[in-house]
């Protein structure tokens, strides 16, 4: 970042003289300093889990939530500014509904990601905005089977089989490599979802954090719901254990 | 005439990701007197701590009634608070007009939320300058949530706001395992401690500088409260048998520990920050 | 002369600012109107329709029941017609009337269910709140003179409370222990009513689904636009649930003996 403070990076419609737009880079920064976001596209359906960062104990757990619904089989998960992930959320669910409003069907999850992308692309060419500071996880379960996306703030998408963003995403993602997720139930992949989650909150283990996890599949008739709380603390149970063996 | 390079503008990421503009909206949160909030499993309430300009000056209005089951307590800039709680007032009347039911307190939030977030994005806005704490009862019955400037917004057990908010927060940390099963008339009091350690030296609380707000049925203090208990605004003498129940601290010894130095004065100027300590008093814009 | 040459090459109108002293955010439009502006028809008749819908108070909830056919003009166009519909986990509606309104006001809801879901904060749309929405389209509606045609019944169960309720093209609502719509409001609400009123909190659901039945039989032999084939919603606090569709058992034998009417000679 030897640019800083020679004037090309105080907006999104700058280029840098070698054709960067930092705006943008410093946007993924922002991700890049939250909580980390993981989703699990495997075969019967697509988990998704984040690592909440706790910042009082005045909190009410378990309703400040992270992750969030777009329609009936969509969910969503943000790394980064939480406000801009909530934004993000409802441009999605506008999308969805007008989706279904045109073609009289739930809308395909790459067409979802694909208008989102546009959004927030948008975002990254005025200087009278600043792009979005999150990295979008997208998980559904749409007439072509499980679906899993992630929008960045440039707005560039892509689909995944397993995907990871924020803070720890580096050792989430080469944990998700391990994975055979395409022969993994959805069962199994909160069990996974649940290990990678306190395995990459080691690093910053002083802080107190929460685990929220959602899923899609056949196990929910193809909804987008909260993961049961008995199966939810059965993995966290795993999850503890398998971090003492991991050491 | 800034501070860096990368603070003038509210559409500006720093290197490091971090919105200067937000960052500073949230200072004019702490400019503002304090502000607590608690929460038991059958009450929420609020106690402020309410400046006066001087002598021959009323007290300012801390806290506002948004509809029979939410209120608010801000800290900041008051204009901003009355414009937001327009907006709550309006959807809230739209909830009860197109469906016969009180607006579910967390969507209120998250609508203003929602709101304060796109004046973070975008040229040419300001974020707002105040922050709420809210309460209300609905179908899942009592809460109390912050909203702030960022477009944030939580579910707290217990929260504070406003200057010196912090020492409030220590109290609210060591006492908040009881509050859910306290009686509204404990809650209050443990309210009014923690609004006391947000006070200046020599000064206290008193029936004129002291609000109080609650939903809930009706405390032993109260008369003609509605079986629903909806939110009410206590204020003047009514306020007196909740400030008789506070238990007195241990001598000014005691009083000073604990108590972290002056609106941080980390993020203020020199200059500004003498003009904050006297604007203590007398800060027009800031509630 | 007007100096204002937006209002150049129209007609002037001396009646309404001749001088052309307004500024021009203010300039009254003196040009022609839109031709077609008061020439606009709305809505005037249903097309497709639905005849009547049925609904009950009982013991663990309401019990609701429509035909299968909807009707063009004294046609019977389409027969395998659903006019009940679930809205959300508590809340059933039926319908009589326009059926592409019908559709319209089912999709409108569908979208709103989502939208509720998608909050995922505990709240749900009880019938009330369902019924109240529909109360304020309906009016907002047909006070722009441009109604839905239709007459909606609205039941369901919520936080152990049962609700039914009325709403129809006009915005009117009302509520009682047992509905009627339609045809049915002249020939099965009086059966109804006997069957019903005093009872809805010892009838059992064989005994609700007994009075529905015989009531909407009552509705096939008399009303010209009904078909055999109907179908019965239940909502109780587990839920709603929609039958499968289900023939009416009738008898026209008496048809042999009715003289007077018809081609027979004598």
């Amino acid at each position: 970042m030897t640019s800083i403070g020679t004037g090309y990076d105080l907006s999104a419609s700058t280029y840098s003289p070698d054709g960067r737009i930092f705006q943008v880079e410093y946007a993924n920064k922002a991700v890049e300093n939250s909580g980390t976001a993981i989703g699990l596209r495997v075969k019967d359906g697509v988990v998704l889990a984040v690592e909440k960062l706790v910042h009082s104990k005045l909190l009410v757990p378990g309703v400040n939530r992270r992750i969030q619904t777009v329609d009936r089989h969509i969910g969503l998960a943000t790394a980064g500014l939480l406000a801009d992930g909530r934004h993000l959320a409802n441009r999605a669910r506008d999308e969805a509904a007008s989706f279904r409003d045109q073609y009289r069907q739930p809308p395909p999850l790459k067409q979802i990601a694909d208008r989102l992308g546009l959004y927030v692309q948008a975002y990254t060419l005025y200087s009278s905005v600043r792009p979005f500071g999150i990295s979008t996880i997208l998980g559904a379960v749409d007439k072509t089977g499980p679906a899993l996306y992630v929008v960045e703030p440039s707005g560039v998408f892509h689909g995944y089989h397993g995907a990871a963003v924020g803070k720890g995403r580096q050792l989430a993602k080469t944990e998700l490599e391990k994975l055979k997720l395409s022969e993994l139930t959805t069962r199994e992949a909160v069990k996974e979802a649940a290990r990678i989650i306190y395995l990459v909150h080691e690093d910053a283990k002083e802080k107190e954090f929460e685990l929220e996890m959602s899923w899609v599949g056949d196990e929910t008739n193809g909804i987008h719901l909260p993961v049961p709380k008995d199966l939810q603390t059965a993995a966290e149970q795993a999850a503890k254990a398998a971090l003492e063996t991991f050491e | 005439m800034f501070r860096n390079t990368y603070d003038s503008d509210n559409t500006v990421f720093s290197p490091q990701g971090r919105l200067h503009q937000v960052e500073y909206a949230l200072e004019a949160v702490k400019q503002g007197s304090a502000a607590v909030g608690l929460r038991s499993k059958t009450h929420s309430v609020l106690l402020a701590l309410k400046r006066s300009t001087g002598e021959l000056a009323s007290y300012q209005q801390k806290m506002f009634r948004i509809d029979d089951h939410v209120g608010i307590a801000i800290a900041g800039l008051t204009s901003d608070a009355r414009v937001l709680s327009n907006f709550m007032r309006q959807q809230a009347m739209s909830s009860k007009m197109v469906f016969n039911r009180p607006v579910p307190v967390n969507r209120l939030v998250s609508a203003i939320a929602d709101k304060a977030q796109v004046n973070t994005q975008e040229y040419g806005r300001r974020p707002y300058g105040v922050g709420f704490l809210v309460i209300g009862q609905d179908t899942t019955g009592p809460h109390l949530y912050e909203f702030s400037p960022s477009g944030n917004s939580y579910e707290y057990y217990a929260m504070s706001i406003g200057a010196r908010s912090q020492s409030a927060k220590t109290y609210l940390e060591k006492h908040y395992q009881s509050f859910e099963d306290a009686s509204v008339e404990d809650l209050i009091r443990h309210g009014l401690h923690a609004l006391r350690e947000t006070l200046q030296q020599d000064k206290e609380l008193t029936t004129n500088n002291t609000s109080i707000g609650l939903v809930g049925p009706a405390s032993v203090h109260e008369k003609a409260v509605p079986p629903t208990g909806s939110f009410r605004i206590l204020e003047g003498e009514a306020i007196q048998p909740f400030l008789d129940s506070m238990i007195a601290k241990e001598g000014p010894a005691a009083a000073q520990a604990g108590v972290p130095p002056a609106t941080a004065a980390t993020t203020v100027q020199p200059a500004e920050a003498a003009a904050g300590a006297a604007g203590d008093e007398d800060v027009q814009m800031t509630g | 002369m007007d100096h204002f040459p937006t209002n150049w090459g129209r007609p002037r109108n001396d009646a309404y600012d001749p001088y052309g002293t307004y500024p021009i955010a203010h300039r009254p439009n003196n040009g022609p109107k839109d031709a077609f502006a008061d020439a606009v028809q709305r809505t005037q008749q249903p097309i497709v329709t639905g005849t009547s819908v049925l609904a009950i108070k009982y013991k663990d909830g309401i019990m609701m029941a429509a035909d299968n056919l909807a009707s063009y003009g004294s046609l019977a166009r389409f027969k395998d017609i659903q006019r009940l519909q679930p809205v959300g986990a508590h809340t059933v509606i039926g319908a009589g009337g326009d059926m592409s309104d019908f559709q319209y006001i089912q999709l409108m809801l569908d979208e709103l269910i989502i939208d509720e879901f998608s909050a995922q904060d505990g709240h749900t749309l009880g019938p009330a709140e369902v019924h109240e929405y529909l109360a304020q389209v309906m009016y907002a509606r047909r006070s722009k003179m441009n109604p839905l045609w239709n007459s909606i019944l609205v039941g369901g169960v919520k936080d152990g409370k049962r609700f039914l309720a009325y709403v129809d093209l006009l915005g009117t609502t009302y509520s009682a222990s047992t509905l009627a719509t339609g045809y049915g409001a002249y020939i099965a609400q009086p059966l109804l009513r006997t069957a019903v009123e005093g009872k809805e909190d010892i009838l059992t659901e064989e005994e609700a689904y007994k009075i529905l039945e015989q009531s909407m039989r009552v509705l096939y032999y008399r009303d010209a636009r009904t078909i055999d084939k109907y179908q019965v919603a239940t909502v109780t606090e587990k839920g709603v649930y929609i039958s499968e569709s289900r023939r009416l058992d009738t008898n026209w034998s008496f048809a042999e003996g009715i003289r007077g009417y018809g081609a027979q000679t004598q």
